[in-house]
């Protein structure tokens, strides 16, 4: 149990501390150069592609284009692009691998 | 954004319930660490005999992006004091972030509804995380074991990601990260694979970028 705590409050006080980080000395900031601001453009779309592909790619574990996540998804990304809705993208994701299953 | 937020909370809490963590791990994950994939990390690493060391490290490297989210924010708040900036910052997630990144330039061209617009919305959502981390821990085990709920968590992601490819760069960057995070997993990276991926895409990004501007 305690090593559970632990886990929990080291995660949470380095990612308090991520969280914090630049918000903290915002006040010093001035203007970003602009090779920061360009690298800064860049991070939602790497690190939330860097979360979403391998989860659709190796759902298992390992590399795997023949099963039913990475085609659940492909059609979950293209209602995500055509509504830009949460809950059309989740019920028609789910529901498709649900289906795809079943086949 | 907050209905994409629940089935989310709802695997977070029924998986801490399920590796017999029990519902104040599930609490404690949700107040204290307050980030979705990194809470699922630290049971993963915990279930699967990781040291809390090891878990904590899991989730770190899984919230680095939120440093880039910070260092993303922060130039928009400078006229804010510190004190609030630092309260801001404990409710920063990556929905908080990309509702702002998004709406603050068109909705909020003057900066001083920006902090109370990202109030708004990061503080909705740490409630609603709330309840839905302990609904998942109080009905995980309801629900049939034939629902994929864990595939809300790619889902959610989904949604997050695809109105940020709006650029050519946007998209090298995507396509590296998403690749480069593939190969490292196969590699035998584990969580580290999500910052290599990161890294890889936004040096491809930033370089593309550069090439076409």
């Amino acid at each position: 149990v305690n090593n559970v705590w632990t886990a929990i409050v080291l995660a949470g006080v380095g990612t308090y501390a991520m969280r914090a980080s630049f918000l903290a000395f915002a006040h010093r900031l001035t203007t970003l150069a602009p090779w920061l601001q360009r690298v800064l453009r860049q991070i939602p779309p790497a690190a939330l592609a860097s979360l979403v592909v391998p989860a659709l790619l190796r759902p298992a574990g390992h590399l795997d284009v023949t099963q039913a996540r990475l085609f659940a998804g492909l059609v979950a990304a293209l209602i995500a692009w055509r509504t830009r809705s949460t809950l059309i993208t989740l019920v028609v994701g789910m529901g498709a691998l649900l289906a795809l299953r079943a086949l | 954004m907050l209905i994409g937020i629940v089935p989310f909370g709802l695997v977070v809490g029924a998986t801490s319930v399920a590796d017999h963590f029990g519902t104040g791990a599930a609490i404690g994950l949700s107040t204290i660490v307050f980030a979705g994939a990194s809470q699922l990390a630290v049971l993963q690493a915990l279930a699967s005999g990781g040291s809390a060391v090891v878990a904590a490290v899991a989730a770190w490297t899984i919230n680095l992006r939120i440093l880039l989210y910070s260092a993303s924010l922060a130039p928009e708040l400078t006229h804010e004091t510190t004190r609030r900036r630092l309260f801001a910052a404990y409710f920063l997630t990556d929905q908080a972030y990309a509702v702002c990144i998004t709406r603050w330039k068109v909705e909020h061209g003057e900066r001083a509804g920006r902090l109370s617009y990202y109030m708004g919305a990061a503080v909705t959502l740490w409630v609603v995380w709330q309840m839905a981390t302990i609904a998942g821990a109080l009905l995980g085990s309801a629900v049939p074991a034939d629902v994929p709920l864990d595939f809300a968590v790619p889902l959610v992601f989904l949604v997050l990601l695809v109105p940020t490819l709006v650029s050519k760069p946007a998209i090298v960057a995507a396509a590296a990260g998403g690749g480069a995070a593939v190969a490292a997993a196969e590699l035998g990276a584990g969580a580290l694979s999500i910052v290599a991926g990161a890294a890889v895409g936004i040096l491809a990004g930033a370089l593309a970028e550069a090439r076409w501007s």
